[in-house]
Formats: C-alpha cells, structure tokens, sequence
C-alpha cells in the first residue's frame, strides 16, 4: 500500500512494513533534544525516579537556550542543573548558549531525512524542513523518552499544503505561514503531520523551509515535512554530516493524504497577525494605521541568518524612526558570526539596532528583557499570544523580519514592498 | 487515582494557550508559584475560587501553544480533576494525560454553563450536569491511556514497568495495535 512520507518514517521507526493513520504504534526514537527549561531540571528527578539512566546518551543532545544569560538565583541554579547533566553523560552534543535549539541542532549536523525525532519544545516540528519526523513532547514524556527510548504515536494522517509558482519579492516562509494560520486556524494541523510541497517551496532555502515547518506547531500539526533535495543535502554536508540516501523519503505517488490544499505563491501578499493569535492574520495593507514602539527581530523563526540579512535588505541606509527600538537577537551564534562576515550586522547597528544574545530571549518571555505595559510591538516570532513576551497588557504584531524592518523605519506597520 | 471526578465547572471559551496557563515569567519557579498565576490574565479570580475536585470547560483548542507541562501541571496543582473542550492542542493533551490529568473532548460542553456541578467519568466518557439534570457525553479516553492516568500518569505507569525489569520491549502499548485514539 502506497504510503505518505510521514507514514514512511513512522513505520521505519516502529519496525513496521504498513502503517495506517489512527493506528497506534511505539516508535524507536532516533534522537531526543532537550533544552535548558524542560530539560534536565524536569526529567532528572524523574529518572532517579525509575533509577536508570539515558538509554543511549549518544542519541541525546542538549542546547541551553531559554535561560541565557542567567540573571538571578533561579535561572543561574537551572544552568548549573543542565551543564552538570551534560558534564555526567556523554551526548551527542551540548550547545551552552550557543542559539536557539532548532536552529542549532540542523546546524551542528544532528538531523538528516528520515529520522524519527523528537524534541522537548513545542518548535520541534523545525525539524521536519529537513525530510524528518520530528514533534515536540512535553517533559514528562521526554523523561519517559530518556529512559525508554520509545514512544507511542497516534499514527497521523497528512495534510498537503502546496504553493505552485514562485512568490513575489518581500514574500517568504513567515508570510506564508501566517497566511494559513488565518486561512486554516490554530487547528488546521489537528496534530497531523503538515506535507509543504510545491514549486514555491522547493525554491526556498533550507533555513525558509525550517520557518515553515517551525511554525507547523502554530497551525496544529505534529509535524511539518518538507521533501528533501539537493538543498537539504547540501546544507547538511556543509554541517559536518552525511545525509545518506534521500530518495526513499517522499510519499509514494498515489499515497493518500487526508486533505490538500493548493495556494497561488505570486499571490501572496506580506502577512501580519493582530494580537493574541497568529490566526488574525491579513494582509500587510491593513494594519498601516497601527504605531509601533518596539521592533524585534527574534526567535528560531525569526532570526536566522536569512532572517537577519531581510532585515537588513530593507535597513541599508535607513534609520529607525525616532521613539522605536528596533531589537535584533540572531538565533544563533554562528548566524550572528555570518551576519558580521557579510556586513549584514553591520548594517542592523548603524540602522539603530540593539542587539540581544543569541537565545529565545522575549519570544518566550521567561524573564530577563520584556515588553513595557501597553507597548505595541512588531515581531517576527512564531506566537503573539497574551502576555507572550512577558507583558499581558503588551499588544504583539507578527510578521516577517522584512515587514518588522520596514515598520521599525516608518514607526507604524508597513509593506516592506515600499522599501525593496 | 480516580476516574470518576465531580465539581463545579469553570467555563473558558476557545485557544486557551499555554501562556495563559503557565506564564513564561513564572516559569522559572516550582509549580506552587506557576499555579498561582495559572489564567490570571483572562480571569483574576479562577485560582482564588477553584477548588479540589472542579473541573474546566472550554472551547476549541484548548492548550495550544507550548509543550510546558507546566500548563496542565497547574491545573493538576490547583485541584482541577478533569478538562472538557472542543478540542485540545496536541501537546497538551499528551501532557495531561502523562500526569494523569483526565482530558475529554467534548462537542456538548455548551450544555455546561459556569458554576454547574458536573461529574465527570473518564472511562466511558459521561458527563452528569447535575445541576441541570442532563447528561451529556464526551469521547472516552481508549484503554491504554486509561491504564496510564489509572497509574496516576506516565511516570508510576514506568516505575511499574522498570520494577517488572522490563527495561526495553513493550510498553504495555504495543499489545493494542490497530486501536485507535481520537486526535485531539
């Protein structure tokens, strides 16, 4: 029976020939990441618990990403948890402030197509840009994870979401997932696994595809796959790694996805969502009335080096209007490392940008550089939900990094098209 | 660990997010603090007026966002023995079940308004409006995830297992192949 890609690696994982959706099965899980907040500070007293160990450290990676820089008893006594879990077992990696998880762990050569993964954020989905099953568990679960090295699935039906064509200029991956969170809701996913296919995707680069898959968890899909290719595999033998043999992971041509939907990319206007969802998206062209105080450029979905060098595509030679901050923390230390080599932070910092460390910081609010009560703000995260950025009476904007550029010159929301 | 739960219902409407459950601010805290500012945003008064044995009501979506447990753990904490809605986000739901928090998808909750005594059986899904005098009925929860909150959640459901020395092979799962889960 013919099967999706999705289908593919559930069933490789559960040592199954078939898989159908709705079925439940425990899967081996090829990788487990964890981050600084429910990493080792949650899922150690859990272990002690069961009184064993990881089941294979060597399939385990650990990034501190939420609590950087410590800045009071609490968070200094989470960093000493995580480095001590990482000083006593031998992972596959550790990353102490070294960027965000997502974007990191692609970086460091830790995902390839058709690996079975799973990561204690609810981003994880990130991971799919790269051909692999790849969800977000909270920690309990991960503790079960650790010890096991198993979990169960719901087998999840696919639905195909594909962009013929090519999008216009100042239209990318964040536009087009804010567009289907309005377009589909906080649920169109119903926690099934999101298939991007098309000519409009196909040409994205592969740190676009991971906006795209990131923000599967906005829609409410378990997963967000993207079909690897000649992108992927470049991208992952630059980082070190060998991507083995792609051309089993793709749906088989008359697999059977639960639904498909097919949008015009040349289309697509720039999106902005309205406080508190990222469903109340529109076009760009209405919210012109809106005055900003603060532009951020942040997050695993916002704040790569592609991100980072849209930014700065609409700031070259331009300032931030007088009474904005314009906020820029690039999603990882080797993309802010890029974006010195090439000018592009440069550019970000004679604009007027003030640059924050390369962690998730405001996007996920926990303390340590948050939004003024009842500041309006412009950001290219995944989520403007109430009280995101750690102010509930703060009103959150979202849209891509060219549209918060663009806003952050003019002091209002803008269409970066005016601009490029 | 009981799969039979009454109380008062608190009534939400739809995209109940993990922001509002747990805060990020306070996440840095032990569970006791997060709680006490579980929903604080869109209503002041629920950790002051919930009680051991209530039970929440929502819409669509409840849950979505975060895969910090620490949202259903504040509910737990508060005393809140089961959540009706709609539909939940899906880790959410793995979350609450795996602390052995009974979640229900429910398409009558509209039958439920604030304040009604309501009881809750996890196992075949019926739901008693006893202050209104009907019954209602949610998906029930399939065996396997039964077992799960029935242990008391994933972690005692474990402890069981690595007791027996069954330290890898079936996790008792595996024996349902072919059943099917409602995806929440």
């Amino acid at each position: 029976m013919p099967m999706t890609l999705a289908e593919k690696i559930v069933a490789r994982a559960a040592g199954r020939s078939q898989v159908v959706p709705g079925e439940i099965v425990t899967c081996a899980v090829d990788l487990a990441m964890i981050h600084d907040s429910g990493g080792p500070r949650r899922v150690v007293p859990i272990l002690k618990r069961f009184g064993v160990g990881l089941w294979d450290p060597k399939k385990v990676v650990l990034i501190s990403d939420h609590y950087i820089p410590a800045n009071d008893e609490e968070t200094r006594r989470i960093g000493e948890v995580t480095r001590k879990f990482a000083a006593e077992n031998a992972l596959a990696g550790f990353y102490d402030g070294e960027g965000i998880c997502h974007v990191v762990l692609p970086e460091r050569g830790h995902l390839k197509p058709g690996m079975f993964v799973v990561g204690g954020d609810s981003h994880s989905p990130t991971g799919g840009a790269f051909g692999a099953y790849m969800f977000g568990v909270g920690a309990t679960e991960m503790a079960g994870v650790l010890a096991t090295g198993e979990i169960w699935l719901a087998v999840p039906e696919t639905i195909e979401i594909e962009w013929l064509g090519r999008f216009g200029s100042g239209v990318v991956a964040k536009d087009v997932m804010l567009y289907l969170c309005g377009q589909l809701g906080m649920e169109g996913g119903r926690s099934q696994a999101v298939h991007f296919r098309g000519e409009a995707i196909r040409s994205l680069d592969m740190q676009e595809r991971m906006t795209l898959s990131n923000m599967t968890a906005e829609l409410g899909g378990q997963a967000g796959l993207v079909d690897p290719d000649e992108t992927t595999t470049a991208f992952i033998r630059a980082a070190g790694a060998e991507p083995g043999d792609i051309a089993q992971w793709r749906s088989d041509p008359d697999s059977a996805p639960s639904e498909r939907h097919r949008y015009d990319a040349a289309a697509l206007a720039p999106q902005v969502a309205a406080p508190h969802s990222p469903a109340n998206a529109a076009p760009v062209g209405e919210f012109g009335s809106v005055a900003i105080d603060v532009a951020h450029v942040g997050a695993c979905t916002g704040a790569k080096i592609v991100d980072l060098r849209m930014a700065a595509r609409v700031l070259k030679g331009r300032k931030v209007a007088p009474g904005v901050s314009l906020l820029v923390a690039p999603a990882s230390r080797r993309d802010q490392e890029a974006a010195a080599c090439d000018g592009t932070l440069q550019i970000l910092v004679d604009a007027g940008a003030k640059l924050l460390p390369n962690a998730c910081g405001m996007c996920a609010g926990y303390g340590g550089g948050e939004l003024d009560e009842n500041a309006t703000c412009v950001s290219s995260i995944a989520r403007n939900f109430k009280g995101r950025m750690g102010t509930a009476s703060a009103r959150i904007y979202l849209g891509s990094p060219y549209t918060v550029a663009a806003s952050a010159v003019r002091g209002r929301i803008t269409d970066p098209r005016e601009m490029l | 660990m009981t799969q039979t739960n009454h109380g008062r219902a608190f009534v939400f409407g739809d995209g109940i997010d993990t922001d509002v459950l747990a805060p990020g601010l306070y996440m840095k805290y032990p569970i006791a603090t997060i709680a006490q500012h579980c929903l604080e945003s869109i209503d002041p008064d629920f950790v002051k007026n919930v009680r051991t044995g209530d039970v929440v009501v929502a819409g669509m979506g409840f849950g979505i966002g975060s895969s910090r447990e620490q949202a259903p753990e504040a509910l737990k904490h508060l005393g809140v023995a089961a959540v009706l809605a709609r539909s939940f986000g899906g880790i959410f739901y793995r979350n609450a079940l795996n602390l052995g928090l009974p979640v229900l998808v429910c398409d009558a909750v509209d039958g439920i308004g604030a304040g009604d005594l309501v009881h809750v059986d996890a196992a075949t899904g019926v739901i008693d409006n006893q202050t209104r005098g009907t019954r209602l009925s949610a998906k029930p929860l399939p065996p396997f995830l039964l077992a799960m909150i029935h242990d008391g959640g994933l972690v005692p459901h474990l402890e069981k297992r690595f007791a027996q020395g069954r330290v890898t092979g079936s996790s008792g799962i595996q024996d349902r192949l072919g059943s099917t889960i409602p995806i929440p």
